[in-house]
């Protein structure tokens, strides 16, 4: 394969192994439905959307069955023809149990989807594109799930100059953008001139890996003629992916401590976001299934799937075959990903990967902890330049005060760095984690 | 579907760990100070081998006695005893009578280390604690050397090694002024070959600078030492006393300072204690700084021939004060933060 030499990146970081070769190879393709789909009404940062159905209702497939319930929330769409069973509380990644819409198939519908709307990339204004992904229920497909209309309403005060298109998924073992980077080109560069025009963006940068040079090169190839697109590699280095990463990486700004990208002058979308931006908003669609990686050495068949909003993380499995040793299913990837306590839990629109580790993997991370020996690797890792070390002893302390005023723990977007190198086994990003939640809890209740 | 219906194993990212671990990284300084301890043996003959061994076996055994008076697991399996029982050896005079050494290693391992907390939480470098404690307790015993290539140093042990506790024992040979020794009293310099080659006579494992260089070597190549400490020490150390050998050529060279005494040992392998140096990049620096002007100063205006010992121990103390005061800039803040 020819390879891609990148200069760009940011400062620290870590080099965890990829282990991307098992799927990168494998085109998406369609996965069959559940038996039932379970279909969450917060499965996105802000408000939960509000239910427009009712038990016993029959829905068609791409019909909406859920509005949005504040700016701050998305639209919700049937992933297939079927019958609600019921509307009620299911378990969610987290732990906590989310009212959700249960939608069991027809057995032999044909599936295809009620025309639209359609919103035109070249009649619409800022304000309808906008809405319009709301309406189609777009989210942060990268894994955090924030709605993206909400990112691309750029505040009066603020100006944007350049969109960042991020194709880098620095996280191992997923490789589901990269496939959409390959397989849905049209579809990302359409998505691009929506979200140039939504927010205003003279130029557009897709910033991809430099392990991924097929990407790099095709699609720099492909860029449609007059659009102000420009393709650039960058380093692999973990976590490249994170937004102010990447934007460090590319444009050399940095975002100011508390603020948005929209305070540097940019805005990041991912790129299986923008692709479906690009093929939904001309038929006027909504997100009903997504590409995702199924992989890790506890799954018989890893590839990437396309796989139906609500299908249970049980049915998934099955299909895609559990070994024997399998131990840890992990929603998204090993740097930032959770561990699911039940296989009842649904895929939901953040979902990018599906894990699964055996006894094996899962023991390299089980070692005895030792105390800090102050070896340093922890702030050699952190892309923000944090003290983890530092804050680590804190934390075990309860000085919570004092990691947020004088370690500015809050600036801390858990990527992992610090816990990764430690060779103490210190759970550092753990502690930071939990820290931050019990901040915001006092300062809620204050 | 049995796989389907086990307890799932519940962990928090990431769920990927570097290989490296504290132990591994304990025992590797024992093999980087692998070198330097055979040709202390080679130079100095079974005197090194005796006090090696006693001052490493006394560190185990204290951390590990330790251990089981407070119903704790023993923690001599992280290596870290050992390190701290073979570097104080290598910081001892050869024919130190063995009972001074041995109390100095359990000096070093349960005041200096233990007390605070073991591992992770000790403010000083145990090892040199230790010696700090002989050099107080025996100022005279730790400043008798012993002359380096003897020919009859693997067959007879100097009778000082086994002097009674609580006496001083004869010296056989009260010889082999140390290079330092000789230009502070002497103003007699000492060829600066012999020196790098470890030619010369002074405690055990300080002599040979090539080798010390080179288990360091072994460290860095395995980012399991920062280079930047021993390089600025050297810097700080070469500039300084350039400057004063310039005015006052008496002085010593800088190529004499750094390549006499316990230089070498101090700056790469005990300023480079993890535990007890700053983790900030410019905590590092000023760290480094301030122990290469301590030595310069101690070395050239003191009453001592040597003072890495005391430049150390100096940093240490204010590791956490340059932690606390020297943060590195976090991203997003001060002036990059918002400019456009």
């Amino acid at each position: 394969m020819t390879t891609v030499v990148a200069k760009k990146t940011f400062d620290h970081g870590v080099h965890p192994p990829t282990f991307k070769d098992g799927t990168v190879k494998r085109e998406i393709r369609q996965f069959p439905f559940a038996k039932v789909l379970i279909i969450a009404l917060s499965q996105h940062l802000g408000a939960p959307a509000k239910a427009i159905v009712r038990e016993g209702q029959e829905v068609q497939r791409g019909e909406k069955i859920a509005e949005s319930g504040g700016f701050v929330s998305v639209t919700m769409h049937a992933p297939v023809s079927g019958i609600i069973k019921k509307i009620g509380w299911a378990p969610s990644l987290n732990g906590k149990m989310v009212n959700s819409i249960f939608l069991e198939p027809f057995p032999a519908s044909g599936q295809t989807i009620e025309p639209s709307t359609p919103c035109d990339v070249d009649t619409a204004s800022a304000d309808e594109i906008i809405a319009a992904i709301q309406e189609a229920g777009i989210v942060g497909l990268g894994g955090a799930a924030f709605p993206t209309h909400v990112k691309l309403k750029i505040p009066e005060d603020k100006s944007i100059d350049t969109l960042i298109i991020n194709g880098v998924e620095c996280e191992p073992y997923l490789t589901t953008d990269h496939r959409v980077m390959l397989e849905q080109q049209d579809d990302i560069f359409m998505g691009i001139r929506y979200i140039l025009k939504a927010t205003g963006a003279q130029r557009a940068i897709i910033g991809i890996e430099a392990n991924k040079p097929d990407a790099i090169i095709s699609l720099r190839e492909k860029i449609p003629a007059g659009l102000p697109i420009t393709v650039e590699a960058v380093k692999v280095k973990y976590p490249q992916g994170a937004e102010k990463m990447l934007i460090t990486a590319l444009l050399g700004r940095e975002v100011p401590s508390g603020g948005l990208p929209a305070d540097c002058g940019s805005v990041v979308v991912n790129v299986a976001t923008t692709a479906e931006i690009g093929r939904l908003l001309p038929m006027g669609r909504g997100i009903i299934e997504r590409s995702i990686t199924i992989t890790g050495p506890g799954v018989e068949k890893i590839g990437n799937y396309l796989i139906p909003i609500g299908t249970p993380l049980r049915y998934a499995l099955e299909q895609a075959g559990l070994k024997k040793n399998a131990t840890r299913v992990i929603l998204g990837g090993p740097m930032m990903g959770f561990t699911v306590s039940s296989l009842d839990v649904p895929i939901t629109k953040g979902t990018s990967g599906l894990l699964v580790l055996t006894d094996h993997e899962s023991q390299l991370t089980i070692r005895k902890e030792y105390a800090c020996i102050g070896c340093g690797y922890c702030l050699d890792a952190c892309p923000i330049f944090l003290n983890p070390s530092r804050m680590g002893r804190l934390a075990k302390f309860e000085q919570y005060d004092a990691m947020e005023k004088e370690y500015n723990l809050m600036d801390c977007f858990e990527c992992g760095s610090c816990s990764y190198v430690c060779p103490s086994n210190i759970p550092l990003v753990h502690y930071f984690r939990v820290s931050k939640g019990i901040i915001r809890d006092k300062k809620a209740s204050a | 579907m049995n796989v389907l219906n086990k307890t799932l194993e519940i962990r928090t990212s990431p769920h990927l760990k570097s290989a490296v671990s504290t132990d591994q990284i304990m025992m590797h300084v024992v093999i980087a100070l692998v070198p330097t301890t055979l040709f202390a043996i080679y130079a100095f003959g079974l005197a090194a081998l005796l006090i090696l061994s006693v001052t490493t076996f006394t560190a185990i055994l204290t951390e590990h006695i330790y251990c089981r008076l407070n119903n704790k697991e023993t923690t001599i399996t992280d290596w870290s005893a050992a390190i701290t029982g073979l570097l104080l050896g290598l910081t001892l005079p050869p024919a130190l009578p063995l009972w001074m050494a041995a109390l100095g290693s359990v000096a070093s391992i349960a005041l200096v280390k233990l007390l605070f907390g073991g591992l992770g939480y000790n403010i000083f470098n145990p090892a040199l604690g230790g010696r700090a404690i002989l050099q107080a307790a025996f100022p005279v015993a730790i400043t008798t050397w012993h002359p380096a290539f003897l020919a009859d140093r693997f067959s007879s042990i100097p009778s000082s090694s086994f002097a009674w506790p609580f006496t001083t024992g004869t010296y056989d040979a009260v010889a082999g002024a140390t290079p330092l020794g000789n230009m502070k009293f002497n103003q007699v310099s000492t060829d600066v070959t012999d020196m790098a080659m470890g030619l010369t006579s002074g405690s055990v494992g300080e002599t040979s600078a090539v080798l010390i260089l080179l288990g360091g070597a072994y460290l860095v190549a395995r980012n399991m030492m920062n280079w930047k400490i021993p390089v600025v020490i050297f810097i700080t150390v070469a500039i300084l006393s350039g400057i004063v050998n310039f005015f006052n050529p008496n002085t010593p060279t800088p190529m004499f300072m750094l390549l006499s005494g316990g230089m070498m040992l101090g700056a790469v392998f005990m300023a480079t204690d993890m535990v007890s140096s700053p983790v900030t990049d410019r905590g590092i620096i000023a760290y480094s700084v301030i122990i290469g002007i301590m030595v310069t100063v101690i070395r050239l205006w003191g009453g001592l021939p040597e003072g890495m010992m005391y430049a150390v121990l100096m940093g240490n103390a204010v590791s956490p004060l340059l932690n606390r005061s020297l943060k590195s800039r976090v991203y997003g803040t001060g002036k990059k933060g918002g400019a456009k």
